[in-house]
């Protein structure tokens, strides 16, 4: 039986398997399918200062192998998280990193702030890269003058693990990843996702409301795995990677690229259950080939 | 508690050039109840890459049965088309919540358009079950589309409108007959316009209505808030608030 257990600079995992942003809700939405205490931990979606609606309908569009969305961040606001959601779930038997993400530095730092009074939140994990808002979101992650002003401004007031989640909307994704490390982020997460369109034919429209999204799933997880490789290269502070795992197999490849951990998405809505197999796929792969700990395979490419 | 299943198809029949009906057996099938929907795998192409959400015609949980009506509309739904006997297909469910059941002496009109008819024959033998007399209205294109007609004429008295009047009254649902009775509650289900013909419709007479709504999906189970639909309280998940919502919560009189 290998050891599966994970040290993400000082955030302690049980496995190295985390869920995305965004694709997870608060986590109960999956308790009728997995024991959410097997997880490495999970990321409740992208909390902000004040409540959003998001974009208007329709906000999805199916690809091959994969699926654009332009949801723009819709949530009831921090407040409501504290109040309502965290004690709901605080008692988990597992890590719970909140998303946080906002249209000024105000808004991050304010909501950072909030949630590092909650007791059982461990790690924020700051959205820099979403592509799906109007303010915000994305364009602080594409410049490195922005991402050092926000960075440095959430560390000021957030004391835990502060992990950074990482556009690839962006030229250079290493100069970006090195900016995040040396404002003081404790990891990076990658990769967000990847602006693209589609339109219907029929309808002679762009099929999303707003035009663009974010693409997700297993069509794009070459170059996700592509980006963790060069960032994991690029920085001393741990790589969390993600973009479009779907399996073990998948998983693997990242962590044999250079990521301590992965996340889980847009797989969770095909197979609500896929989480805990990815955990035991790694696991049998491990004792298979004779590792005795995860850790063994990191960046062994 | 919602479950991933394995079913497998007992039989595929064909109804029109695009209604089939699916019967798909699983030894261990949860309760379901009218209005709720299940999420689809659909093998065998990159192109169909989510789940495809479905609402259900019937359901025998004691005898392990799940009775889907479906039309192809879509790579998805075209590929469900060619599922032979003996084929597995990996569901989820139950999802979404249920249509309100009527007070005991409540006269209630079930209106359904195209496939939408699939949630209102399942809401209509329920409704029977539990000593209620709903009546049914159909509407569809043209004769040849109205199908499982002895399925629905056991559930309640059939009415029917074609565009074409080739069989029922012709016309639109609304222009129906029918309506010169007095319904205390409505449910609907069918192609957008026609779901607000009727919920305006039911509006002017001051009668409850109750539509499914079907929109986009990814999950199914709302956590990626993708199907929202706007409400008098913001955008609510189709998957989970939904798909039956009171059309008085939905912004449709404005």
């Amino acid at each position: 039986m290998a050891k599966l257990a994970i040290n993400l600079a000082g955030l302690e995992l049980k496995n190295p398997v985390l869920t995305a942003s965004g694709t997870f809700g608060y986590g109960t939405e999956f308790q009728d399918f997995i024991d959410l205490s097997r997880l490495g931990g999970f990321i409740v979606k992208g909390t902000t200062l004040h409540p959003r609606e998001g974009n208007p309908y329709p906000r999805m569009a199916e690809t091959a192998s994969g699926m654009l969305n332009a949801v723009g961040l819709q949530n009831k606001g921090v407040d409501y998280f504290i109040d309502r959601i965290y004690p709901g779930i605080q008692g988990l038997k597992t890590n719970i990193l909140v998303n946080v993400s906002g249209s000024t530095v105000s808004d991050y730092v304010e909501t950072a702030a909030k949630i590092n009074e909650l007791e059982h939140i461990p790690a924020i994990e700051l959205n820099i890269s979403c592509p799906n808002v109007k303010e915000g979101g994305m364009a602080f992650g594409t410049r490195c003058s922005s991402v050092s002003e926000v960075v440095r401004a959430v560390r000021q007031v957030y004391r835990k693990h502060l992990m950074v989640k990482l556009s690839p909307n962006v030229t250079d994704i290493q100069e970006i990843a090195r900016t995040a490390e040396a404002e003081g982020a404790d990891s990076l997460s990658l990769i967000n996702t990847l602006m693209g369109m589609a339109v219907d034919i029929r309808k002679r429209k762009p099929v999303l409301s707003t035009v663009t999204g974010g693409l997700s799933g297993p069509c794009v997880k070459p170059v996700a795995l592509r980006m963790v490789w060069q960032v994991a290269k690029a920085v001393k502070i741990p790589v969390v990677g993600l973009g479009g795992i779907m399996n073990a197999a998948d998983a693997l490849e990242f962590l044999m690229a250079g990521a301590s951990a992965v996340q889980i998405g847009t797989a969770n809505f095909i197979d609500p259950a896929v989480t805990v197999k990815i955990i035991d796929g790694i696991e049998a792969y491990l004792d298979a080939n004779g590792f005795g700990d995860v850790r063994e395979i990191i960046g062994i490419i | 508690m919602k479950k991933i299943i394995d079913f497998t198809v007992r039989e595929n029949r064909p109804l029109t050039d695009t209604l089939f009906f699916l019967t798909l057996y699983a030894p261990e099938l949860p309760e379901v109840a009218a209005g709720q929907f299940v999420n689809i795998k659909v093998e065998g192409s990159p192109e169909i890459f989510l789940r495809r959400p479905i609402s259900i015609f019937d359901a025998d949980p004691a005898a392990g049965l799940l009775y889907l009506l479906i039309k192809i509309a879509g790579k998805g739904t075209a590929r469900l088309a060619e599922l032979k006997k003996g084929e597995k297909l990996n569901i989820l469910l139950p999802l979404g919540n249920t249509f309100t059941l009527p007070g005991k002496e409540e006269r209630i009109l079930l209106v359904g358009g195209g496939v939408g008819i699939a949630p209102m024959h399942f809401l209509a033998k329920t409704l029977r079950q539990k000593g209620l007399h709903p009546e049914l209205l159909i509407g569809v294109r043209s004769c040849s589309d109205v199908v499982l007609r002895e399925n629905l004429e056991i559930v309640a008295p059939l009415h029917c409108t074609t565009e074409d009047g080739t069989f029922g009254e012709k016309g639109f649902p609304t222009a129906h007959s029918v309506w010169r009775k007095t319904f205390d509650r409505i449910y609907c289900c069918g192609p957008d316009p026609m779901m607000r013909a009727v919920a305006d419709h039911a509006f002017r007479k001051g009668i409850a209505c109750e539509v499914s709504l079907e929109n986009t999906m990814a999950c199914g189970i709302g956590a990626c808030l993708c199907c929202v639909t706007e409400t008098q309280e913001g955008h609510k998940c189709v998957c989970t608030e939904g798909p039956v919502f009171n059309t008085k919560a939905l912004k449709w009189q404005n």
